[in-house]
C-alpha cells in the first residue's frame, strides 16, 4: 500500500488526514505529488492494476474536475472493460463540502458526479467509528472507492470544531463497516429524515427540535452512496410514512432524487404525504455569508420540510 | 476563516509585487489578465477596481461580482480581468482571449499568472503547445517562490526553470531572478513588445519570494528556518533603492506612499461598510 497526494508528507496532508504517516511508513510510501492531478491518479491507477494498493488523496472534491477523466473512463471501467483480468483497488480520499465560505470552487460536495459512475463505491462517514470502520472496508475492496467526509467533520478548529455527535469511540482493533448499510442514528415514527455525513447532524438536531413540537423524526443516515441501502430507506419510509431527504449536494439528479426513486418505484402508497428534498440549489456555491448560508441545508430547513410533510397530505 | 470579517480563505500577495508591477505596467484596458488563487497583487496592478475588489473580499453586494464569487475568484470586464481557485487555470481562458484578439483582428494581448506549482499540471503544457503553435500574443507568467503549499519546487518539478520548457513549445522562454523590479519589468517588456508584434508567445519565469505561509493560518513550519530568515520583503529594498539612487526624493516616497494609504483606507472603509447581498441573491446571474 502507499499512500500519494498533494501535501501529504512532509505537511501530512492540508486537513491532516496523513500526520505522522511519512515518519512511520517512510518517503517511499507516502507520496508528495506536483499538482499534476490526473497525472497521479492516472499512475496509482496503473500501479493498482500491477497489485499495489493506492491511498489517493484530493484534499477538496472540485479538484477531480481536472482529473476525472483518469478516475470516470479508466479507473472504474477497467474491471469490466478488462473482463475481469485486471483490478484496480484504489481508493480515495476526499474532503468536501461548504459552510466556511470558500465559495464556489472549494466548496462542492459533488457526491452524484461521482456516484452516477458504474463501478465506482462511494462512502460518506458522519462519524469518527464509521469513519475507520468504512475506510477499512474501502481498503480491502478490489475496486475503486471513494471515502469523504465532510470537511466540517475533519476535527480542524478552522473548518468550524466539529459537532458533538461526530465524536466516538473509535476502536483500536480492525473492524468493518459493510458497504450499502445504513444507520438510524435516532429511531421516530412519524417522518422519516434520511441525511449522509454533515446532513445527519443537521438532522439530528432538526429531530430535536421537532420533538418539542410534538413530531418524532427518525433520523437514518445513509453512509454508502454507492451501493444505497435501498432497504433501509424503504422500510423506514414504509413506517413513518413521511419522508424528508438532507443532502449538501445539488438538487437535481442527486442523491435526494435516487432516495425519492427508492419509494417511487417501489410503493410510493407509503407516503401520507408527498416527500420534500432539502439540497443545495442548482447554483454554484455563493462566496458571501447570507447567501451561503441561504443555500445550505441546514437545521431550519430540515425542520422546515419535516413540518411540511406532517400538514401537507393529512389521510 | 473563522467568524471574522473576511470571510473565506485567504492567500496573500506578500513579496511577490514586483511581478505584478513589472508585467502590468506595461499592459492596458485592452489586454487580458488572468490570475489564479493568489490575485490581489495581479488584479491590483492591473486595474481591478480596489473599492469594488475590496467589498467582493468582505462578501458584499458592492462587490465585483456582488459577493457571489469570493477571493479567489475576482472578474473585472472592465479592464478584461479574472482569477481562478483552481491551480493553471489562467492558462486555457488566458490563451482563448489572446486567440480572439488575434481572430477578431483586436488589439491586445493576453497573459496569465501562474505559480510554479502550476506548470505541473497538464493545462499548462497543452495551452502553451497551441499558444506556440498559433503564434498566440500570449504571456505565461510564472511566479517562482519556490513552494506550492508545503512541497517545494525542487521536490516538485524534474527541471530546474521552467522557462527552459519554452523550447518544447516553439516560445521564448526568460528567466529573471531576484525579485527585482526594473530587472522584471525590462523582460517583461521585451515578452509584451514580442506579443504585439504577432511574433508569439513567451514565458517569463520571474523569481520570487511568498512571504508568509500558503494561506492566512499557515505558519510555513515546513519550510527550513534559514530559507525563511533569508527571505526580504522587496518593497522596503525598492524604496531604499530609489532614494540610494535619487530616482525619487524622501519627500516624493512619502507623498506617494501617503496617496496610495489613502485609496487603501478609503477602499477598506467602502468594503466594511457596504451591505451584504440579499440572501435570496444566490439564486440569481446562474444563466445569462
Ligand atoms: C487543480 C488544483 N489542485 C490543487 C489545488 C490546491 N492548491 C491551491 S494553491 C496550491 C499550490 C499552488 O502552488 P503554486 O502554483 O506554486 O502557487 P503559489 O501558491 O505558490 O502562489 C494548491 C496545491 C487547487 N487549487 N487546484
Amino acid at each position: 500500500m502507499f499512500v500519494i497526494g498533494e501535501d501529504v508528507a512532509k505537511l501530512g496532508g492540508v486537513f491532516g488526514t496523513t500526520v505522522g504517516m511519512a515518519d512511520e511508513f517512510g518517503a517511499a510510501r507516502v507520496i508528495d505529488t506536483p499538482i499534476s492531478e490526473t497525472g497521479f491518479i492516472g499512475i496509482a491507477t496503473g500501479a493498482a492494476m500491477a497489485g499495489m494498493r493506492p491511498i489517493v488523496e484530493i484534499a477538496f472534491v472540485d479538484f477531480i474536475g481536472v482529473c476525472f477523466n483518469q478516475i470516470y473512463n479508466f479507473a472504474a471501467k477497467t474491471h469490466y472493460m478488462s473482463g475481469g483480468q485486471f483490478k484496480v483497488p484504489l481508493t480515495f480520499m476526499i474532503g468536501y463540502g461548504g459552510g466556511y465560505n470558500d465559495a464556489a470552487q472549494h466548496s462542492q460536495t459533488l457526491f452524484a458526479t461521482l456516484a452516477h459512475v458504474p463501478g465506482i463505491r462511494v462512502v460518506t462517514p458522519a462519524d469518527a467509528y464509521d469513519a475507520k470502520g468504512l475506510m477499512h472496508t474501502c481498503l480491502r475492496d478490489d475496486n475503486v472507492t471513494v471515502w469523504m467526509v465532510h470537511k466540517r467533520l475533519w476535527g480542524l478548529g478552522w473548518l468550524g470544531f466539529p459537532l458533538p455527535k461526530a465524536l466516538a469511540t473509535v476502536p483500536e482493533h480492525d473492524y468493518t463497516i459493510p458497504f450499502g448499510q445504513s444507520r438510524i442514528w435516532r429511531e421516530g415514527t412519524d417522518v422519516t429524515i434520511v441525511g449522509l455525513g454533515l446532513t445527519v447532524h443537521n438532522a439530528l438536531t432538526a429531530a430535536d427540535q421537532l420533538a418539542a413540537e410534538g413530531i418524532s423524526a427518525e433520523v437514518l443516515d445513509l453512509r454508502s452512496v454507492v451501493p444505497l441501502d435501498r432497504d433501509g430507506v424503504f422500510k423506514s419510509v414504509a413506517k413513518t410514512g413521511r419522508l424528508v431527504v438532507a443532502d449538501e449536494d445539488y438538487l437535481s439528479f442527486g442523491v435526494t432524487s435516487e432516495v425519492l426513486a427508492v419509494i417511487a418505484e417501489r410503493d410510493p402508497s407509503v407516503l401520507k404525504a408527498p416527500a420534500v428534498r432539502v439540497a443545495y440549489p442548482d447554483v454554484p456555491v455563493p462566496f458571501s455569508r447570507p447567501m451561503e448560508e441561504f443555500c445550505l441545508p441546514n437545521v431550519e430547513r430540515i425542520v422546515a420540510a419535516a413540518r411540511t410533510t406532517m400538514t401537507r397530505g393529512k389521510r | 476563516m473563522g467568524k471574522g470579517p473576511l470571510p473565506g480563505e485567504m492567500h496573500q500577495s506578500f513579496g511577490q509585487e514586483p511581478c505584478a508591477v513589472g508585467v502590468c505596467a506595461h499592459l492596458g484596458k485592452d489586454d487580458a489578465v488572468g490570475a489564479g488563487h493568489r490575485p490581489h497583487h495581479v488584479a491590483v496592478a492591473h486595474g481591478v477596481d480596489l473599492n469594488k475588489m475590496v467589498a467582493e473580499l468582505f462578501g458584499k453586494k458592492t462587490g465585483l461580482s456582488g459577493g457571489r464569487g469570493g477571493h479567489m475568484h475576482l472578474y473585472d470586464a472592465n479592464v478584461n480581468f479574472f482569477s481562478s481557485g483552481i491551480i493553471a487555470e489562467g492558462m486555457g481562458p488566458g490563451a482563448g482571449m489572446a486567440l480572439a484578439r488575434k481572430m477578431q483582428g483586436k488589439p491586445g494581448i493576453a497573459v496569465a499568472f501562474v505559480g510554479d506549482g502550476a506548470a505541473n499540471q497538464g493545462a499548462f503544457h497543452e495551452v502553451l503547445n497551441m499558444v506556440g503553435l498559433w503564434k498566440l500574443p500570449f504571456i505565461c507568467v510564472i511566479e517562482d517562490n519556490k513552494y506550492g503549499v508545503s512541497v517545494s519546487k525542487k521536490d516538485s518539478t524534474a527541471i530546474d526553470r521552467n522557462s527552459d520548457r519554452a523550447s518544447s513549445y516553439a516560445l521564448a522562454g526568460e528567466y529573471v531572478g531576484g525579485n527585482d523590479p526594473d530587472l522584471i519589468f525590462a523582460a517583461a517588456g521585451r515578452a509584451v513588445e514580442r506579443a504585439r508584434r504577432g511574433e508569439g508567445g513567451t514565458i517569463l519565469e520571474l523569481e520570487t519570494e511568498r512571504l508568509h505561509g500558503h494561506f492566512i493560518g499557515d505558519s510555513g513550519a515546513y519550510r527550513p528556518e534559514a530559507e525563511r530568515k533569508a527571505m526580504k520583503d522587496p518593497i522596503p529594498t525598492y524604496r531604499q533603492r530609489l532614494l540610494a539612487e535619487n530616482a525619487a526624493t524622501p519627500a516624493d516616497v512619502a507623498a506617494l506612499e501617503a496617496k496610495v494609504q489613502t485609496q487603501v483606507d478609503e477602499a477598506m472603509r467602502f468594503g466594511r461598510e457596504s451591505a451584504y447581498p440579499d440572501a435570496s441573491d444566490a439564486l440569481q446571474r446562474l444563466y445569462a
